[in-house]
């Protein structure tokens, strides 16, 4: 077993380093630069020389080579450096996003496993039957259902109904406040953007369950089970339902290294200040060192949680890591 | 001698008083009520807290507040573009002496950064020196505008003096513009010209309490402000919301009372639909146009006819009467901004190329031109900045004008970077968008836009006619001989050589709750932010 985590960890490093090269070179190549934008993207008159001035003092007139060489050393160093567009270390940027967007990503992985996990078990069981087809449109309607459009309509639901019921409309906060500061606040905020998530996020991993355990439950060991006369629930619980979740542990995995950074619209509807928004305005703005920055991130992120659910499937079945 | 006087007189004559259309007003006289948090959302990003080196109202909104200024537009009256009053000064705003070649400003006594240090002429100084002769490597984005500045200095703690280099009617509004607030001297000589992007010490009637970078700023009353009695609030809160619909939400679901860039129509008609008179309207022209440019560089955009045509095809007024349902443009208008006593009437808009009303004969015309030219099928790259509001609509609109004459144009919409690139460094575009958004109101300034020198002018040409009419435009010493000569600069920039076409000018909408009092639309969103005299009636 510790050879193969090892394996796997060495495995990440030419990851990374592609990922970095890619990201570098693809970036330079969107015409424009921050300071144009900066300077005159507001109409406003610009003087030919304050531009210049700003472009040196990013180091974006430095030759590129000198410039990818301190992209790199910074990582290596573990020094991010700072955004070009505030000047703040990118460090502190992306730490005030970061909880956030993580406190997100589990809020709608606990709706999706919450939803998933019994529907789909219900649903392949019940395989056939009035409960299986309203289950199966339920998770089809959560996936033909983008998340934005969720959440605009949640959005809009609150404020017509709250309207109609409490003569103000009413919404979520749109500044984010931290659980440890006031929880229900919090929570008025970000539940919503949680289960517009979480919904599609759900319909994915419960139909991904119910195809699993339908295929498990027509293993030979599982006729052996109940023709020992096991308990229909022992059967499920214990011997079909651990074999069938090596595939939706997959899917779950990956949504969540995907909700880390690529809630992009879904953040935009409910203004959340997490790292969708920040990947897009850095995109925006042309500020190299935070997309850089952002992308290696979000590649780690990807790349680790690849390593955690490969570890979960060696835990979940014994012959990977005996391989 | 006696022409510069007349002329810088009639300068600060020039539309004092004048109303420039704002509609609404922020309501009937109430007695003042002190307290309470405005909250309001800002559509765009703080790059740093510098102002001096910034240009985005994204900056203004949440930052302006801290900070004062030498002088300001005058708050009760901010529609006028010419009715400006002291901030940090006393009396009123100096009129020039010597040959209107020196300005000489009393400074306030007692007032103080809100870090406890005594503002003095000194600050004044240094903060001037700083956004006029930056050291190198300093950015100051608005140096340009002080051009005819010689020296600032400060014989004692309560006096400041301009020295000009020649007489200018741009440098008061100059000195109003909302993006110089005042530093103390004792900060930018101990902690050098850069610390103001992180950090924050003014004399504005609210002190910084905290950011959090794409979420809020924060900030609380400063019972030390120099305008006594102000501010009414105890604080404000500026939230970052990017997306106009959420601005728009936020205003319904009353998380925010106001945002002070504006909204399109249909955003007002919805709001107001929806929470009737709990929504106030404030409603104004607004100091910013959009143009299309033709890239005279490229063959057969260097051809009068075709510019000609171009303008032709273009329905204004028929244009202003659709648009202005669904964007925020509306005004009908030549190179002065509309209901400025230096810009076109009606009456003579209409001599303009492109202005008439008859748009058949104007298109036959159109149509005959482009034949003359051997361009009767022409098909053009036009390229166009991807923001809805107003460009991509005006964009859209413009190519179904253009198509009306036989002229194909493809529309090439580019996020602001690729677009930006394209517009001022590749200049790879037959026809570009193009526009100009200014704060302070100062024609004969902004008007320099037109001239193929300019530094923001995109259409690749030369013109020395142009060029000396606006020689003459600046010696101009009366209304008259101004109006007139701006008449001929309009003539030959839109009509005789139609080197760029005018669309609509924009037209500010702000709706609010209605317990926001107090703020008075002005004609640009960087002004009248300093919120001080904002109070809720509730």
């Amino acid at each position: 077993m510790y050879k193969y985590i090892v394996k796997r960890i060495l495995l990440m490093i030419p990851t990374l380093i592609g990922a970095a090269v890619l990201v570098f070179f693809l970036l330079r190549l969107i015409p424009g630069d921050i300071c144009e934008l900066r300077l005159a993207g507001t109409g406003l008159y610009a003087d030919p020389a304050e531009i210049e001035l700003c472009r040196n003092n990013l180091g974006l007139n430095d030759h590129i080579l000198v410039q990818f060489a301190d992209f790199v050393m910074g990582f290596l160093i573990f020094d991010l450096g700072d955004s070009m567009w505030t000047g703040k270390p990118i460090t502190f940027e992306i730490g005030l996003r970061f909880q956030l967007s993580l406190q997100v990503a589990f809020m709608a992985t606990f709706v999706a496993v919450i939803i998933s996990i019994p529907l789909g078990v219900i649903s392949a069981v019940k395989q056939d039957t009035w409960i299986d087809y309203v289950v199966r449109s339920f998770s089809i309607l959560g996936i033909a259902i983008p998340s934005f459009w969720l959440g605009i309509m949640i959005i809009l639901g609150l404020l017509i109904f709250t309207q109609h019921w409490l003569g103000e409309p009413w919404m979520p906060p749109i500044e984010y406040v931290s659980p440890l500061e006031d929880l229900g606040g919090n929570l008025a905020q970000l539940i919503w953007p949680a289960v517009a998530t979480g919904y599609r996020y759900s319909a994915v991993a419960t139909r991904m369950t119910r195809s699993a355990l339908l295929e498990v439950l027509r293993e030979d060991y599982i006729r052996t089970a109940r023709a020992k006369g096991l308990l229909e629930k022992i059967v499920i619980n214990r011997h079909a339902l651990k074999n069938s979740l090596l595939p939706v542990v997959t899917v779950i995995g990956i949504e969540f290294a995907f909700l880390m950074g690529g809630l992009v619209v879904t953040e935009q509807v409910f203004n959340l200040n997490g790292l969708g928004k920040l990947f897009v305005e850095s995109v925006l703005n042309n500020d190299y060192s935070l997309t850089q920055a952002l992308v290696m991130i979000v590649v780690a992120v990807f790349v680790f949680t690849n390593l955690v659910v490969d570890l979960f499937y060696a835990w979940l079945d014994p012959r990977i890591r005996y391989s | 001698m006696r022409n510069v006087y007349s002329k810088l007189a009639l300068s600060f004559a020039l539309g004092t008083g004048l109303a420039l259309g704002a509609v609404g007003t922020a309501g009937p006289a109430h007695a003042v009520k002190k307290g309470g948090i405005l909250n309001f959302v800002v559509g765009s990003k703080i790059p740093s807290y510098d102002l001096h080196r910034e240009t985005t109202f994204g900056v203004i909104h949440p930052i302006r507040p801290l900070y004062s200024l030498l002088i300001r537009v005058n708050p009760e009256n901010p529609s006028s573009p010419t009715d400006f009053v002291c901030d940090l000064c006393e009396g009123s705003v100096p009129k020039g002496t010597d040959g209107f070649k020196k300005y000489t400003f009393k400074i306030r006594t007692g007032v103080k950064f809100h870090d406890g240090t005594p503002l003095t002429s000194a600050d004044i100084v240094a903060t001037y020196q700083k956004i006029i002769f930056p050291p190198e490597g300093v950015p100051s984005a608005r140096k340009a505008f002080f051009k005819m500045v010689d020296s600032v200095t400060a014989p004692d703690a309560t006096t400041v003096v301009f020295k000009l280099k020649f007489p200018s009617g741009a440098f008061i509004p100059a000195v109003a513009t909302p993006f110089n607030i005042v530093y103390s001297k004792k900060d930018l000589d101990k902690h050098g010209f850069n610390w103001h992007k992180k950090n924050i010490n003014g004399t504005g009637p609210f002190t910084f309490v905290q950011h959090q970078p794409g979420s809020f700023v924060e900030g609380k009353r400063y019972d030390g402000y120099h305008h006594k009695g102000k501010p009414y609030l105890d604080g404000y809160k500026a939230i970052a919301a990017p997306k106009m619909a959420i601005r728009l939400q936020a205003i319904r679901g009353d998380r925010a009372a106001i945002e002070f860039r504006g909204f399109p129509p249909k955003a007002r008609d919805d709001l107001v639909k929806a929470l009737g008179d709990k929504i106030t309207v404030q409603e104004s022209d607004w100091n910013c146009a959009l143009f299309y440019t033709p890239n005279q560089k490229r063959k057969p955009f260097n051809d009068a006819r075709v510019k000609k045509a171009l303008s032709l095809a273009v329905d204004r007024w028929g244009g202003s009467k659709y648009l202005q349902r669904i964007a925020i443009v509306k005004t009908v208008g030549g190179v002065v901004f509309p209901k400025h006593p230096l810009a076109a009437t009606k009456a003579e808009l209409l001599k303009l190329t492109g202005y008439a009303t008859d748009m058949k004969a104007s298109r036959a015309q159109a149509k005959k031109l482009l034949a003359e030219a051997g361009a009767g099928d022409l098909k053009l790259d036009f390229s166009n900045r991807g923001v809805d509001q107003p460009y991509k609509v005006v964009g859209t609109w413009l190519v179904g004008q253009w198509k009306k004459v036989g002229i194909t144009a493809k529309q090439r919409v580019q996020p602001s970077g690729p677009f930006y690139a394209t517009l001022r460094k590749s200049s790879d575009f037959d026809i570009s968008i193009d526009f100009n958004c200014q704060s302070v109101i100062n024609p004969i300034a902004d008007v320099s836009k037109f001239l193929g020198s300019a530094g923001n002018n995109y259409g690749n040409y030369k013109d020395q006619v142009l060029e000396d009419l606006y020689d003459k435009l600046l010696r101009a010493g009366t209304e008259s001989e101004q109006r007139s000569i701006m008449r001929k600069f309009e003539t030959r920039a839109l009509s005789d050589e139609a080197h760029m076409g005018v669309t609509l000018w924009w037209y500010k909408i702000n709706p609010h709750r209605s317990y926001v009092k107090g703020w008075k639309i002005a004609p640009s969103h960087y002004l009248n932010q300093h919120l001080d005299n904002v109070w809720l009636d509730r």
